[in-house]
């Protein structure tokens, strides 16, 4: 609780406390944390003066600002309908059988979670995806393998 | 300043409107009638279901009239080819997404959805039903239910807690088809802020947010020879119950009420009013109390302002928004909550009834109230003191199950004892009226003199003003009181929690300037309750308030400790007041909740 309410009243230091500074601060926060946890989200109305169904609303409108518990990498694969045709399924099931979670899951040491996302911008590199805020293109599963075994060494 | 007056043509009629006002409104001068769902007068502009579509001539789409402020020369149509399909459509792409078991919705023939898409008979084939299977209808609140299935997401509900009360348990959560409106986490209803007022209720269209019904309960209790059931009524049903019963705003109704109650096979129908009218004693003994131990006493733990505690909307806000400031609360239990714990010890005493077997419930304006009778410390009797809180909607409806002819219903009276009442509990209805009652006693008490205002109508503390404020000058003290010689007595009236947060705010600050506050939750206060018959607006909640006046005026006695039954309770029973027994059977406490 501590460390959240330092964190939060760091960031509305930083951008102040008015209604307009909720964004930044949202955005801040999960870039730091991941998720906004439910001790989050009532601190940060509190520090804004709002109510926290306030915050929970605006948060749960946005894809990129998960109200539920993720792990350290964040995976979303693309499901467009071109990655659909690429091979976005194959992709999707060696993720699955390496982390050992379906999609919406987290592992259990809470290092991975595992999310699919609308188009990231990168069609002509089907299938893609994201780890956290770093692309990945024209993945195969042998790709997959090794990306996941690099990010198991961080 | 002047308004600007500009001019427009509405169906080929010119009208000459304010600058700035909506089509809608200008077209409302005319008594063009525009159907409407999202847009309600006590909120802001949303314009977001777009039944209310306009053509505007020279303009290629249609324009929401709501949300679109006429203009000069503006040249509207309100009935073409092109408006009535475009509403049909829009009620019929809302039917098809709504849950349409309308024989077993309790807001049959008071929904406007209903109502619009019998209007423009929409065919159930035009869109296929895309209702989301299985949406569990929220039933945790003791006063709330919320129903998704029957949400259009207009966001009255969410703009009306925003707006009007401040409080915001209700958002608008996801988005596109999986938008809906949601709590915190969407956690259930009884575990975030929400204050029961109910106004959401009394602003939803169609029955996704309706009060938990208890009439099945207390039918099997009035069914049920053993038991004895005591009723109470609330100052403002008998002046918005008519409205469930085919009557124009603002009718009394209370000596058909009675009647119809009696008819129903209640065994015993008291008034609220009575505990109204010993909650003046009371807390205008507290109040005095607390103002003595500031003054003489200099004790620097009382707390002043002192505020009421009879809305239980209000009482659950302070809990959750300003739980540090407590202590200003009045210990008061609020009428209902007296009335309850006397039913089963000081009447159950008197009649010889075991308490066991009395059900006492209470009629009342407000969803609030059925939390308040469900709260574990509300049990001062041994027993749970208030069985169940019904609304003013729900008697209309058991009055309408019992097949009553309301209209040709003589008369009937209270019964007798704790049915008398004065002219000063029945204003506890309306904005202002505890104040009232209140100062109409204290000040005879400290000076020995009625209340320096004509025919005792405090004027200044009514109307519905958001906060209301008045000072009075105590002079001429009797013997007793003398240490409150000259004092000016700062009071104010907050209705509305938008309005509570205001005068809490200043208490917060160390800013306010008041000695005694009385805060109603509802906008207008108890007539315009989150249980009263729905639709509500500013013109509805006058004419109510109004009949709360007239009430008053008609009484022979107006002021509380005038009461020959309360006097008598006191003599047999409670002692004095704020006395050993009082405080057992009619105080209580508050606690601190949490704040989502």
């Amino acid at each position: 609780m501590a460390e959240v309410q330092e964190l939060v009243t760091r960031l509305t230091k930083q951008f102040g406390c008015e209604r307009e500074s909720l964004l930044p601060i949202l955005q801040d926060y999960v870039e730091e944390k991941r998720y906004l946890s439910k001790e989050a989200m009532v601190e940060i109305a509190r520090q804004l003066d709002l109510s926290a169904a306030d915050v929970y609303g605006t948060a749960s409108f946005y894809s990129f600002l998960d109200t539920e518990e993720r792990g350290e990498y964040v995976i979303r694969v693309c499901k467009s309908i071109i990655a659909e045709m690429k091979g976005k399924k194959e992709i999707l099931r060696t993720l699955e059988d390496l982390l050992k979670v379906k999609v919406g899951g987290t592992t259990s040491c809470k290092k991975f979670t595992l999310l699919e996302t609308n188009d990231i911008g990168w069609s002509d590199k089907e299938p893609s995806m994201l780890i956290n805020d770093v692309p990945f293109t024209d993945l195969t599963p042998d790709k997959v393998i090794k990306i996941i075994a690099e990010y198991r060494k961080k | 300043m002047e308004t600007k007056q500009i001019k427009l043509s509405i169906d080929g009629v010119e009208v000459s409107v304010a600058d700035g006002i909506s089509i809608l409104d200008a077209a409302k001068k005319i008594n063009v009638h525009i159907p409407t769902l999202c847009h309600h007068e006590d909120l802001c502009v949303a314009g977001n279901c777009r039944i209310c579509v306009v053509e505007v001539e020279g303009q290629r789409s249609l324009s929401a009239s709501c949300a679109t402020p006429a203009h000069e020369g503006m040249v509207i149509k309100t009935n073409t080819a092109k408006v009535r399909k475009a509403r049909r459509d829009v009620a019929a792409l809302l039917v098809s997404e709504h849950n349409t078991q309308c024989t077993t919705c309790y807001r049959s023939m008071n929904c406007e959805l209903q109502a619009i898409a019998s209007e423009y008979n929409v065919d159930n084939n035009i869109y296929l039903s895309v209702l989301k299977p299985n949406i569990q209808i929220d039933k945790s609140s003791w006063s709330i239910e919320k129903d998704d299935s029957k949400c259009i997401r207009c966001q009255r509900c969410v703009r009306t807690c925003a707006e009007l009360q401040h409080v915001n348990a209700l958002t608008v959560a996801h988005k596109g088809e999986h938008m809906k409106i949601s709590t915190f986490l969407d956690l259930p209803m009884n575990e975030v802020v929400c204050t029961n007022c109910g106004q959401c209720i009394n602003r939803c269209p169609t029955g996704a947010l309706t009060e938990r019904r208890y009439f099945d309960d207390l039918w099997e209790a009035i069914d049920d020879p053993t038991k004895h059931v005591v009723m109470n009524t609330a100052p403002s049903v008998r002046v918005a119950l008519g409205e469930m019963l085919g009557y124009p705003v603002g009718t009394r109704v209370t000596g058909k009420m009675v009647a119809a109650m009696k008819k129903i096979g209640m065994d015993s129908v008291l008034d609220t009013d009575f505990t109204a009218d010993l909650t003046i004693i009371e807390e205008g003994t507290e109040l005095l109390g607390r103002l003595k131990k500031a003054l003489v006493d200099k004790d620097p733990t009382v707390k002043l302002p002192m505020m009421t505690s009879c809305s239980p909307g209000w009482i659950k806000f302070i809990e959750h928004m300003y739980p540090e400031h407590l202590g200003h609360l009045s210990t008061c239990k609020s009428p209902q909550q007296m009335f309850g714990a006397l039913a089963k010890t000081y009447y159950a005493e008197k009649k010889g009834i075991d308490p066991k077997d009395i059900v006492s419930v209470a009629i009342m304006p407000c969803a609030a109230k059925k939390y308040e009778a469900n709260r574990p410390e509300m049990k001062s009797s041994g027993y749970q003191d208030v069985d169940a809180g019904l609304t003013t909607r729900e008697l209309g409806f058991m009055i309408k199950q019992a097949g009553i002819d309301f209209r040709h219903l003589e008369d009937a009276q209270y019964d007798s004892f704790m049915g008398e009442s004065t002219g000063a509990a029945v204003i506890f209805g309306a904005t202002g009226g505890v104040m009232e009652a209140a100062l109409r006693t204290a000040y005879e008490i400290v000076t020995g003199r009625e209340v320096p205002f004509k025919n005792l109508n405090i004027t200044p503390v009514r109307g519905t003003e958001g906060i209301k404020a008045a000072s009075i000058k105590v002079e001429n003290c009797v013997e007793e009181w003398k240490f409150l010689e000259g004092a000016e007595l700062n009071v104010a009236v907050a209705h509305g929690l938008k309005n509570a947060r205001i005068i809490m705010d200043q208490i917060a600050a160390g800013e306010s300037p008041y000695h005694f506050i009385e805060v109603m939750a509802c906008p207008g206060g108890c007539i315009g309750g989150g249980g009263q018959p729905i639709p509500t607006n500013e013109e509805i909640r006058k004419k109510r308030i109004a009949a709360i006046y007239e009430e008053d005026a008609g009484m022979s006695k107006r002021k509380s400790h005038e009461n020959e039954e309360v006097i008598a309770m006191y003599k047999e029973y409670l002692g004095e007041p704020n006395g050993h027994k009082s405080h057992e059977l009619l105080h209580t406490h508050y606690r601190k909740r949490n704040r989502y």
